[in-house]
C-alpha cells in the first residue's frame, strides 16, 4: 500500500505534461496529496490551474506522465471518487434548487446526505422550491457546495470555489473544508484569494 | 439503473417546462402540416396522396429543431463534465438522453398525427399507417440525430451544422418511413418490407448512436 495507512489515500503526479490546443501548458509537473490535506494551487492566469484540476478529474488527456489516486476505493476510478466544482454551477435553471440537488444526488449515487439538511447548511433551505434561474450567483455557488455535502467524495477538486461567495458564504465554505479534511478528505483547489485553512501551496508555470 | 432513471426524469421534466422544448417540436409540426396545404392547393386527392410524405417531413424537422440542444444545454452548464466523470458510462448516459429526448419530443408528434391527418384528407387506415411508422421510425431519428449533437458540441458549432450533419443520415429512416407508409395506403408494394427495414435502421440506431456520440463527445473534452 506504499506505506500508507488503512483509509488512507495519496493522490500523485508524475512528469504531468499538458498541452492545450498546440500550446504545452506546463511539463514535468510533480506533486502529491494525502488525506486530510489541502492543496492550493496558484499561478498568474493561463499557468493551467484548471487545467490540472481537470486532468486529475479524467476530464482531460495528460500528453504525458501520470496522476495516481492510491488508496481509495479500489473498485472505482479516480474520477468517480473526485468531487468537481468548476466555473460553471451545473445547475438548470428551470428545476428547483431541490430538484437541481435531488438530481445530482441520484446520478452520481453512493453514500448520500440528506438534501434538505445539505441545503441548511449553505443557507439556502429557505428557497428549496425556487427555481434555480432566480438564484443569484452567490446562492448558485452555494447550491453547487450543497452537492459535495449531499454526495461524498474523497478528493474535492475546486476551482476558484469562492467566487461570487459573500464573507459569510466564504466563512460557511471554510468549515465545510475543514470538516472534510478532518474526516479524512483530501482537497485541491485553483485559487487566487486565500482559502481560510490550512494548505500547502503548489504553483505552476513561470512568473511572467 | 437509479442514475439512468434520475437522468430520464430530469430531462423529461425540463423539456416539458416551460422553454423546455417539447411543446415548441409539436408546435413547428402543426405549423409545417397546417401550411402544406396553402401550398399545394386545394386537391384532396392530392393532399392525401402526399400526407404521408408532409407527416414524415415535419417529424422529421421537428425532432431536429429540439435535438439541436441534446447535449449543449448540459455542456454549457458544466453538467456533462460531471456527466462524463460518473460510474454511469458515458454511453448508457447517452442512450438515456435520447430516449428521454424522444419521450419529451417524439412521442408527442406521433400522439398527434391522427389530428394532422385530418388536416391532410388521410382515412383511418392512411393515418394509423402513418402514426405507426412514425413510431417505429422517430427514434431512429433521434439516436442518429444523436450523433450530430454530439458533434455539433464537440466543434463548437449548433444550429446549421447539426442539420448539414443529420439530415443526409436520416434520409434512408425517411425513405422506408414514407414507402411503407404508402404501401399501406395505396401499395402495390407489400407494407412489410419496407417496415421491417424501418425497423432494422432504428435498432442499428439504437445501437450505433450511443457509442459514436460518446466517443465524440470524449474525444471534444476541453
Amino acid at each position: 500500500m506504499n506505506g500508507l495507512k488503512p483509509g488512507q489515500m495519496q493522490l500523485s503526479g508524475r512528469g504531468v505534461i499538458c498541452v492545450r490546443g498546440s500550446r504545452e501548458v506546463f511539463s514535468g509537473l510533480d506533486f502529491e496529496a494525502v488525506s486530510g490535506e489541502a492543496v492550493a494551487v496558484t499561478g498568474r492566469n493561463g499557468s493551467g490551474k484548471t487545467s490540472l484540476l481537470r486532468l486529475i478529474a479524467g476530464l482531460l488527456i495528460p500528453a504525458g506522465g501520470t496522476i495516481v489516486l492510491d488508496g481509495g476505493d479500489g473498485d472505482m476510478t479516480l474520477p468517480e471518487q473526485c468531487h468537481y466544482l468548476g466555473h460553471r454551477d451545473a445547475l438548470k435553471p428551470a428545476l428547483s434548487v431541490a430538484e437541481n440537488l435531488s438530481f445530482w444526488a441520484d446520478f452520481l449515487g453512493g453514500e448520500r446526505f440528506n438534501v434538505a439538511e445539505s441545503l441548511a447548511t449553505v443557507g439556502l433551505d429557505h428557497a428549496a422550491d425556487l427555481p434555480a434561474a432566480f438564484l443569484s450567483a452567490g446562492q448558485r455557488r452555494r447550491l453547487s457546495l450543497a452537492r459535495l455535502l449531499t454526495v461524498r467524495r474523497p478528493v474535492w477538486l475546486l476551482d476558484e470555489p469562492t467566487n461570487a461567495l459573500d464573507v459569510s458564504g466564504q466563512d460557511m465554505f471554510g468549515r465545510l473544508m475543514r470538516d472534510h479534511l478532518a474526516r479524512g478528505g483530501m482537497i485541491i483547489v485553483a485559487t487566487h484569494a486565500p482559502l481560510g485553512i490550512e494548505s500547502r501551496e503548489l504553483r505552476i508555470g513561470g512568473m511572467v | 439503473m437509479t442514475a439512468l432513471a434520475a437522468l430520464i426524469r430530469r430531462d423529461i421534466r425540463i423539456a416539458l417546462r416551460v422553454g423546455g422544448g417539447a411543446l415548441i417540436g409539436v408546435l413547428f409540426f402543426l405549423t409545417v402540416v397546417v401550411l402544406m396545404p396553402f401550398a399545394v392547393g386545394p386537391d384532396l386527392a392530392q393532399l392525401a396522396r402526399l400526407g404521408p410524405a408532409i407527416l414524415w417531413l415535419g417529424a422529421l424537422l421537428a425532432s431536429l429543431l429540439t435535438l439541436d440542444r441534446l447535449f449543449m444545454a448540459d455542456h454549457e452548464d458544466g453538467s456533462l463534465d460531471l456527466i462524463t466523470m460518473s460510474r454511469t458510462p458515458l454511453e448508457l448516459a447517452c442512450a438515456a438522453k435520447a430516449l428521454a429526448h424522444w419521450l419529451a419530443a417524439g412521442l408527442p408528434l406521433i400522439v398527434a398525427t391522427p389530428v394532422l391527418g385530418l388536416l391532410l384528407n388521410l382515412d383511418m387506415v392512411a393515418t394509423g399507417a402513418v402514426a405507426l411508422t412514425l413510431l417505429v421510425g422517430t427514434p431512429a431519428l433521434t439516436f442518429t440525430g444523436m450523433i450530430g449533437a454530439a458533434l455539433a458540441v464537440t466543434l463548437h458549432r449548433g444550429g446549421l451544422l447539426m442539420a448539414v450533419l443529420v439530415l443526409p443520415l436520416s434520409i434512408p429512416v425517411l425513405i422506408f418511413g414514407v414507402a411503407a407508409s404508402q404501401a399501406a395506403i395505396t401499395g402495390p408494394l407489400s407494407f412489410g418490407a419496407p417496415f421491417s427495414i424501418l425497423c432494422a435502421l432504428s435498432l442499428v440506431s439504437l445501437v450505433i448512436g450511443p457509442f459514436a456520440a460518446a466517443a465524440s463527445l470524449k474525444h471534444g473534452l476541453d
